[in-house]
């Protein structure tokens, strides 16, 4: 379903989720068009932009938010700039850390993203930490922590979430279930992993994490109840692994999507068309859309904008300088401290 | 005929031998073979199945876990993968295993091994890149191994798990797995506490741990090209260390380069370099040199990364320095 907002503001949410899906792309493009871009391992935020834009949607710049390895979607969904997170992935001074945090720490503090960890479970304890201190100072300000169903088989989930309730700390704990885990091994043994955070008395729902209008409406609920004072919350998306992603390393098994197979499906090479047909949250968005009266053309035009623009970004990024070698010893403190 | 395996496939070979014979290891998230073992690492998975877990991503519990099995009998191998991963699990590792022992004044051995991967492997960044193995010798109780060579690396396993009763730490890194040497035939033990001279020279030593070995040595080729002859000599083992060895071979140079993939500051390059300090001064015709890290954390792009690893030319930039330094 649509989110209930003006046509123009839907739209908007096209325009992000497509962005990261465009930057995300070119993220993988990097590593296989290229040579040495990307070392190490990668993650991809492809097939869970609903969750990500549609919660952003409702927050302010000065609300905080605290991503995972899997961090390029929520920078940009925070209000990111494009080129700098793509800069950042390949190392380039440019980048939001100038190179020195590459792929898996992305952070923007320019907007609200802070500190961005690649452990698992790296922030939630951190995220409760900002709730904290917007508790301390009486900012309305709230904190939401994405994290992925395999953060919750750490330890400090437990204490994050029991010191959370215990103080009502004013934050959501937004769990993006890509079920990544289950594919390799059955890490927790509960059935529901609501039922976790339920045992503590905090207030959990499961949703659709691939429908825009369901992930904005409940994101709606939860930041506003948690904006006055009813934290902390715990929200389970569930959204299905895109196929590009049951790899150690992620790979663009259809290649570069095109909008057309929004309405068109069979268009899709096969490896991923049924992935596009019944799951992709911005191809069923992209329907939503067109059955309320959007045209074709209209979210042709509007993706091949965003394309150029991603396109543009993806140049930036490469065509940015690599650090200078001696900044490595820059940074390890703020003061001389000694 | 001795074989040509990679570090790896040594690490699963020397693990393998023991097991057979030896039904209370048991292992958690077996994964040492690199790129180049992974067949032997399936057949390796297939063939201890019943005796290997996988546990969820829970550090502090499974290192918890094996821990308090190896206190009950069994001889646990955790395979922590990266070994800043290692760092969720400190409070078992070194408030628990690593004190058991002497809690208990010599009644309960904790003979488990937890296994990392460390090191600069190549876009790690300030996370994936860690090397710990100056925080594990600083923590009294713990055995610190940590070879550079297939034959080293199987031999001390087994050591480790035929003879040890002290739960051991054991480094290997990430850019070793996959390099090739030769290993001994059959079974073969390198007692902890013995260091290798990888190369004998006589107007300065290298002193290298791990990934050093091998940049120490292409240091070492480089400087006798240029009429410096350089001694690489290995510790092997941090914790029982080899100081009789590496005392032996400064005397014999009165120069040393210490070289290790930890950072400076109280880094196993700083130990070291304490250690002959106060035990070898008088053969010091030099100051020691460091070549580590230096104190910030490894950054992520490759010029950022290159410029704070401690390659075989900033051995070969200290060694020259020091062998041209008169003598004091």
């Amino acid at each position: 379903m649509l989110p209930d907002i003006p046509k123009e503001k839907q739209l908007v949410i096209l325009r992000k989720m497509l962005m990261i899906r465009r930057v995300e792309e070119h993220c993988i493009r990097f590593n296989e068009e290229h040579t040495g871009l990307l070392r190490g391992h990668f993650h991809v935020y492809i097939g869970q932009e609903a969750t990500g834009v549609s919660v952003c949607d409702w927050l302010n710049r000065d609300d905080y938010v605290f991503t995972t390895h899997r961090n390029h979607g929520h920078v940009i969904a925070k209000g990111g700039d494009p080129k700098k997170v793509l800069a950042e992935i390949i190392g380039r001074a440019t980048g939001y850390c100038q190179g020195r945090a590459g792929t898996f720490h992305v952070a923007a503090p320019e907007v609200g993203i802070i500190h961005t960890s690649a452990i698992v479970g790296g922030c939630l304890a951190l995220a409760a930490g900002t709730a904290y201190a917007a508790q301390v100072k009486a900012e309305k300000t709230v904190t939401v922590v994405f994290f992925g169903d395999g953060a919750m088989e750490e330890g400090v989930f437990y204490e994050a979430l029991n010191i959370a309730k215990l103080w009502q700390l004013p934050m959501i704990f937004w769990m993006e279930n890509n079920y990544r885990r289950a594919t390799r091994a059955a890490g927790h043994a509960a059935t529901e992993l609501t039922n976790v955070p339920k045992a503590l008395g905090v207030e959990a729902g499961v949703i659709d994490g691939m429908d825009v209008g369901t992930v904005h409406k409940t994101a709606a609920e939860v930041v506003g109840r948690v904006r006055a004072g009813e934290g902390p919350l715990f929200v389970e998306a569930r959204t299905h692994l895109w196929p590009g992603n049951a790899f150690n390393m992620p790979k663009l098994v259809g290649g570069v999507m095109e909008i057309a197979w929004a309405w068109d499906p069979n268009k899709a090479p096969e490896r991923v068309r049924e992935w596009h047909k019944d799951a992709d949250p911005i191809l069923k968005y992209v329907r939503d859309l067109e059955r309320s009266g959007v045209s074709r053309d209209e979210i042709a035009t509007l993706d091949a904008e965003v394309r150029r623009e991603a396109d543009e970004a993806a140049r930036f990024a490469l065509d940015s300088p690599l650090p200078e070698a001696r900044a490595a010893l820059q940074y390890a403190f703020a003061g001389k401290g000694n | 005929m001795p074989q040509e395996i990679t570090f790896g496939e040594a690490l699963l070979a020397a693990i393998d031998e023991v097991a057979e014979q030896d039904k209370s290891i048991v292992l958690f998230n077996p994964s040492f073979a690199g790129e180049a073992g992974q067949e032997k690492l399936a057949a390796f998975r297939k063939k201890y199945a019943a005796r290997i877990k996988f546990p969820p991503i829970a550090e502090i519990g499974f290192c918890g876990i094996a821990t308090g099995a190896a206190m009950a009998g069994l001889r646990p191998i955790v395979d922590l993968s990266t070994a800043t991963f290692s760092y969720e699990a400190m409070p078992q590792i070194v408030n628990e295993a690593a004190i058991a022992y002497s809690n208990s004044g010599g009644n309960t051995n904790v003979p488990v091994v937890f296994y990392l991967k460390f090191g600069i492997r190549g876009g790690g960044g300030v996370q994936h890149s860690g090397s710990p193995q100056s925080w594990y010798w600083n923590t009294p109780g713990l055995q610190v191994v940590m070879p550079s060579t297939p034959a080293d690396a199987k031999g001390l396993m087994r050591t480790v798990l035929t003879k040890s009763q002290d739960p051991t730490v054991f480094f290997g890194h990430e850019r070793l797995l996959d390099n090739r040497g030769s290993v001994p035939d059959g079974t073969f033990e390198i007692s902890l506490g013995k260091a290798d001279v990888k190369r004998e020279g006589n107007d300065l030593t290298i002193i290298a741990t791990s990934i050093q070995v091998p940049r120490a040595l292409a240091a070492a080729e480089k400087l006798s090209s240029e009429g410096i002859s350089a001694e690489v000599i290995d510790p092997r083992t941090l914790q029982p260390l080899d100081k009789p060895a590496l005392l032996a071979s400064v005397k014999k140079t009165g120069r040393v380069v210490i070289t290790d993939e930890s950072h400076d500051n109280c880094g196993v390059a700083a130990g070291l370099a304490a250690i002959i300090a106060d035990e070898g001064f008088t053969a010091l015709r030099a100051p020691i040199r460091r070549v580590s890290i230096p104190p910030v954390p490894v950054p992520y792009s490759v010029p950022l990364e290159d410029y704070v690893t401690p390659t075989a030319e900033r051995i070969v930039e200290a060694a020259r320095a020091l062998a041209h330094i008169k003598n004091l």
